[in-house]
């Protein structure tokens, strides 16, 4: 199978196929992207759509060192953001407590994730965690939120988030920090317990 | 002992960041309270770790590719980027690049035409020649002035612009009334040409339709920024030249009457390099 570098070349060179490549190998884990800060599906699908077609705009300012799995990655982290607070501005002033049953089939997904080492109190609760942490995440800023998903489950490093966050290296670490604090004081009575109870074997 | 590292050192040190990382790690050694707090850092991310994210399907990136195929812009050609490359206020001067871009697509369909209207017919089947030599005048001038029509929608296309810089849209719907007309004939004429296996007339036909569809499905009132995209796509096809050598080798050919005699097995082998 061609190689990523390959395929850039090829569309550079007008092969519009070429980029079908590299969209039907790379949408998948910009969903996961897309889907983690943005907390829902069809927006995470816009994302996705968008992030492509600006890359296909960009081409040519893409660097073929670069590795275009985490430069596409970046450009949707950097249009789920403006995106984010977009929406943000538009529907602030709905009321908050309301959009926690908004997305009812969401939590239903939820609940069902297969938890690898349940713990009888941990099923008991699963339902009301998911919620909660679904609702943790949605609190926190567009900025913090990027931060954290990009840090924590894009295993992107501070440049990169700053990069997407149009800040410096030191504000986008703040940023991160800021973001894992809140979900601390959020969901700390809900996880942090039992965090402490295991202490001593967990690494 | 150091003192405790502070929440957001321990943070980072769960993201494994390097700064400062063996001394917490030595504090973490000696620290059960540092320990547990670290363990509820790590409690906290595994659990939202576990959120799940729904599967898309496996079919998923096919689904992008077929949402977003139609809007993505014809991509230009590497060689192709230097000349757009040249500073706004020179786009306008089109017509100086239509022809740099056309002297290599002009090369490659002369050497396509060349071949293919002198394709030798079997002396075999002499009646079904002559039908057939008919039937391929009668085509080679329709397309021939079908072609030299949509040259025109094209090079209108090519050179309306904005008449002050300040204007901010420009009317094209006569340009387009004009290739809703053309689609139509266009599409007759590929099909024609399909069956009568001349692959290399239809794949120029097939060309053109792409570009007048584009031009025909536009908003009448376009922006000069989308008529200059839409005329970087026309461009970047190098189609305006295929069309022209194309349209004039046919009209060369229905006004002669004849297909050329035996030139050709020249034209031929070029065309197979082509």
């Amino acid at each position: 199978m061609e190689n990523d570098a390959i395929a850039v070349e090829r569309t550079l060179a007008g092969d519009r196929d070429a980029f079908r490549i590299l969209v039907e190998r790379h949408s998948r884990n910009v969903y996961r992207l897309a889907y983690r800060m943005t907390g829902n599906q069809q927006d995470a699908e816009e994302v996705v759509q968008e992030a492509f077609l600006r890359a296909y705009q960009k081409l040519s300012q893409f660097a073929s060192r670069a590795n275009f799995g985490t430069w596409v990655y970046r450009i949707a982290a950097n249009y789920a953001i403006d995106r984010m607070r977009q929406k943000k501005s538009e529907d602030s002033n709905r009321a908050l407590p309301a959009r926690e049953t908004e997305d009812g089939m969401e939590m239903d997904l939820m609940s069902t994730v297969p938890d690898a080492a349940p713990s009888p109190e941990r099923l008991a609760q699963s339902g009301q965690l998911a919620a909660e942490m679904r609702r943790a995440l949605r609190e926190l800023t567009p900025a913090e939120r990027t931060a954290f998903v990009m840090r924590h489950w894009g295993g992107s490093g501070i440049e990169e988030i700053a990069d997407a966050l149009h800040s410096s290296a030191s504000a986008a670490k703040n940023t991160v920090f800021r973001s894992v604090q809140k979900l601390r004081k959020a969901l700390g009575p809900f996880v942090e317990q039992r965090g402490q109870s295991r202490a001593m074997g967990t690494q | 002992m150091m003192r405790h590292p502070k929440e957001e050192e321990l943070i980072a040190y769960h993201d494994g960041e390097a700064a400062g990382r063996e001394a917490i790690a030595t504090h973490l050694g000696d620290c059960p309270e540092c320990q547990e707090e670290l363990a509820r850092i790590d409690a906290l991310l595994a659990a939202l770790n576990s959120i799940p994210v729904p599967e898309p399907g496996e079919d998923y990136g096919q689904r992008v590719w077929q949402q977003i195929a139609p809007r993505l812009p014809e991509k230009r050609a590497h060689w192709w980027d230097v000349f757009f490359s040249e500073p706004k206020t020179v786009g306008w001067l089109a017509p100086r690049r239509w022809v740099a871009a056309g002297a290599i697509a002009a090369l490659v369909f002369a050497a396509f035409i060349a071949g293919r209207w002198s394709k030798p017919v079997g002396p075999d089947t002499p009646v079904a020649v002559d039908q057939s030599k008919v039937r391929e005048r009668i085509l080679v001038m329709a397309v021939g002035e079908h072609l030299g029509r949509s040259e025109m929608v094209l090079v209108e296309l090519a050179n309306s612009g904005p008449q002050s810089a300040g204007q901010k849209e420009v009317n094209i719907s006569g340009e387009q009334r004009r290739a809703e007309d053309l689609l139509e004939e266009n599409r007759l004429y590929r099909q024609t040409a399909l069956e009568q296996g001349d692959s290399a007339l239809a794949g120029v036909l097939d060309e053109l339709e792409r570009v007048l569809l584009d031009v025909a499905h536009s908003p009448q009132q376009i922006t000069p920024v989308q008529l200059e995209d839409m005329r970087k796509r026309i461009e970047a096809r190098g189609i305006l030249f295929k069309v022209r050598v194309v349209g004039k080798e046919l009209q060369q050919r229905g006004e002669s009457g004849n297909t050329p005699a035996e030139p050709n097995s020249s034209g031929k082998s070029e065309r197979n390099k082509a």
